[in-house]
């Protein structure tokens, strides 16, 4: 060979973030005056010392080819001296110090199909997780619906009419890798069927103490079936966490006839105002219906305008619900109220209303 | 080489539409990609079957690490050979997700030679995703990234990932330097993030103020946000500015203190500080008028995760404030101490949160050596059945009073 072996690394850590830091940043590192939005997608920091930085931020569908990235790496060559990052949400956003390039970069932006928004009063990117595009354990499709509810929702990125910020998520299964659990409205895959066993394989590929034991109602128990240890599931004490799927691949719980998606609204993760909070079941079930799952986009769509309709200024999902209460919500909201929405596990009694505080 | 793509009637249906399309991005790597084009197959089939392809994972990744590497194989790997095996890494993000154009190339030129050229960018918990490569690819993927300064991250029962806010990078309300702060503990935390050695994962999640935009209070197992004790710092000018410009300062903002403790009398703003709750509306929606105090460190809570498995937790406090500098030795001896406890009386899958709940918050407390303060409650137990642990016997006051004087 003629390159010498380089010496193998490991436990280096991420690169240290000063050297991705444009110099108007390291100037003016911790000594930020105050930010504006100048319009959809774009906003402006202006240092104490009066220096500026201009971020324009735009949409991404997250996965990305490395095709993109290197259109993003040029875009930000041409107009940012190379400078760019992600938002939490999965945004991209370029970072400039000239003010007369912002226009040219939002229309270049916009001709690569990736619209210019999601700051102050909007819908931001959703997050979301893999889906069918990558997980075992997927109840649903997570790329397809995120596309399918933002082309219809666009106009609340590109703009800034909404009441207050409107924070959509969407986890393909209940482990939530997305963490949908505190958003504004939550899309939640969800299995209806208990694990089937596959007793063939279960013995060579799982513990089956450590299968019972993953259980969070005690519904798996030891069996033997043709002398052969497994395990059997009591299915009326199912509640199709999957965790037991996690800890053993012989118990799937996928199944085309049962999966499909809920609808959770008013979580918020911000302390602004109301404290963080759980979001809530607002629709216990709609059936996966790929590839543009029209169902799940008008119930999405509803919420969303509703919301905006009757939300007073930087009211959240949640704050708005508990402002009205929820039996106005579901009857606003054309959502039937089932037993499905009542909780049943730890603290349920929490969660039931215990005043007379209720209106008609 | 992919010459053709594979028919896909129902993907072929996100090509339309205003938002960014995945499937695009999909046949875009697809083009010249072998991988790629298989995954377009198998998802297409899974869209017409309503059913995932993928098999649980499998135990693969680099030598040395137990972590960043997610198995991934296809049940139908004779139908889709490039996807049978489809691995994702997780690559350590650089801190607020900043990069060069250089940097995003330097990846994107490894994963082209590597992987399928698809990833995410960024994953739940932050890192760059590779996704789907093959198990001969881990080991020289690894290298070739580690050669240009990039580490992979955490997965299974490890450190995961920490994430941060871009903090005083390029934010006026950073109540500490949340990127240093990741930096510092990810560097600090190396080897636990990459060989699992806890009951379940960990996360750190750092943000600068309560706003919280990295979502730590849902998503960490300790969430680090920035806040002050003493006022909020006022400049009565701009305050009037944002008025001139159309603030309703009643409704829209003295009326949405959660803490009622803000008066405007017409000329003035005044804030009863000592009743500030920290959340963070006034300031951004006054935000040249009105700033966080100059008194900043972080508040710590403990415990939040997703559902699994004993249900859903939002973080709780545990440290009302911490002054957060360098070389924060106060908060990885806090931190050592929690691993301590959790690791020696966790169960298999229980997060940090659920242990919490499992033992109660004041054992735990007493276990890493805490005080109990009315700061980390809503509001006391209301019901009487409280597990005292110790009781008199007859005769033994009388020593115990003696001792005492």
């Amino acid at each position: 060979m003629a390159e010498a072996q380089k010496e193998r690394l490991t436990d280096i850590g991420p690169p240290h973030y000063q050297k991705f830091l444009p110099p108007v940043i390291k100037d003016n590192y911790g000594k930020w005056d105050y930010h504006e939005i100048l319009k959809p997608g774009v906003m402006v920091h202006v240092a104490e010392g009066g220096d500026k930085i201009f971020t324009v931020r735009a949409a991404s569908p997250r996965l990305v080819s490395i095709d993109k990235i290197r259109k993003y790496a040029d875009l930000a060559d041409k107009y940012c001296d190379g400078y760019l990052r992600f938002t939490s949400r999965n945004n991209v956003e370029f970072l400039l110090t000239d003010e007369s390039k912002v226009d040219p970069l939002v229309k270049d932006l916009e001709e690569l199909g990736h619209p210019v928004g999601g700051l102050g009063n909007a819908i931001s990117n959703i997050v979301h997780t893999q889906g069918w595009v990558h997980c075992h354990s997927a109840a649903t499709d997570a790329s397809g619906i995120v596309k399918c509810v933002m082309d219809e929702l666009s106009e609340y990125f590109t703009s800034m009419k909404l009441p207050g910020k409107l924070r959509i998520a969407l986890a393909c299964c209940l482990n939530m890798c997305g963490a949908v659990h505190c958003s504004d409205i939550a899309i939640l895959g969800i299995h209806r069927r208990p694990p089937k066993v596959f007793d063939d394989i279960l013995p060579k590929q799982c513990e089956i103490p450590s299968v019972v034991a993953s259980c969070p109602t005690a519904a798996i128990r030891p069996a033997s079936k043709d002398g052969k240890k497994t395990v059997e599931v009591i299915e009326e004490n199912c509640m199709f966490c999957a965790n037991c799927y996690t800890v053993c691949p012989a118990m799937p719980l996928n199944d085309p006839l049962n999966d499909g998606v809920s609808i959770w609204v008013g979580g918020k993760v911000s302390n602004a105002r109301h404290e963080p909070m759980f979001s809530k079941l607002a629709i216990p079930f709609i059936p996966n219906n790929p590839p543009r799952w029209p169902e799940v986009v008008d119930a999405v769509k509803n919420l969303v305008e509703l919301w905006a309709k009757n939300a007073r200024k930087y009211e959240r999902m949640g704050e708005w619900i508990e402002r009205i209460g929820w039996p106005k919500f579901f009857k606003m909201a054309g959502i039937e109220f089932e037993k499905e929405h009542i909780d049943d596990f730890k603290f349920a009694g929490l969660t039931y209303k215990r005043s007379t505080h209720i209106t008609y | 080489m992919a010459d053709q793509l594979p028919n896909t009637p129902m993907l072929d249906e996100l090509e339309k539409g205003k938002w960014p399309s995945f499937v695009k991005e999909i046949k875009t790597a697809a083009a010249s990609n072998d991988m790629s084009k298989d995954l377009l197959g198998i998802l297409e089939k899974s869209y017409s079957e309503k059913i995932g392809h993928w098999k649980h994972g499998g135990i693969v990744g680099v030598l040395g690490y137990g972590g960043g590497v997610i198995g991934r194989y296809c049940d139908v790997p004779k139908e889709f050979p490039g996807v049978s095996h489809f691995h994702t890494m997780r690559v350590n993000m650089p801190a607020a997700w900043f990069y060069t154009s250089d940097a995003l190339r330097t990846i994107a030129d490894i994963w082209e030679k590597h992987g399928s050229g698809l990833t995410n960018m960024h994953g739940s918990t932050g890192d760059i995703i590779l996704l789907g490569t093959t198990t001969d690819e881990l080991e020289p993927t690894f290298q070739e990234l580690a050669q240009e300064g990039f580490d992979i991250g955490g997965s299974g029962s490890d450190l995961r990932t920490p994430s941060c806010c871009n903090g005083m990078a390029r934010c006026e309300w950073a109540c500490y330097d949340t990127m240093k702060a990741c930096y510092d503990l990810t560097m600090h935390f190396q080897d636990e993030l990459h060989r699992p050695a806890f009951p379940y994962k960990y996360k750190f999640k750092f943000a600068g103020c309560p706003n919280d935009c990295v979502a730590s209070i849902a998503r960490a197992d300790m969430s680090f946000i920035g806040v002050w004790r003493d006022e909020i710092q006022i400049d009565q000018e701009k305050v009037k500015e944002h008025i001139d410009k159309g603030v309703d300062i009643v409704n829209d903002v003295i009326l949405r203190c959660p803490g009622q403790c803000m008066k405007w009398d017409g000329k003035k703003l005044e804030i009863e500080d000592e009743y500030c709750r920290h959340c963070m509306h006034c300031i951004n929606v006054l935000n040249k008028g009105l700033k966080p105090g100059k008194d900043r460190g972080c508040m710590i809570l403990i415990g939040s995760k997703a559902p699994i498995v004993e249900g859903a937790q939002l973080s709780s406090v545990l440290v009302p404030f911490m002054k957060m500098e360098e070389p924060y030795d106060e908060l990885k001896d806090l931190v050592e101490r929690i691993w301590d406890i959790w690791c020696e009386e966790g169960k298999a899958r229980e997060r940090v949160g659920e242990f919490i709940q499992r033992v109660g918050l004041g054992n735990f407390l007493e276990a890493i050596e805490v005080e109990p303060l009315p700061e980390m409650i809503a509001h006391p137990r209301e019901n009487p059945y409280v597990f005292y642990e110790e009781y008199y016997e007859e005769g033994d006051d009388d020593d115990e009073e003696e001792e005492e004087e």
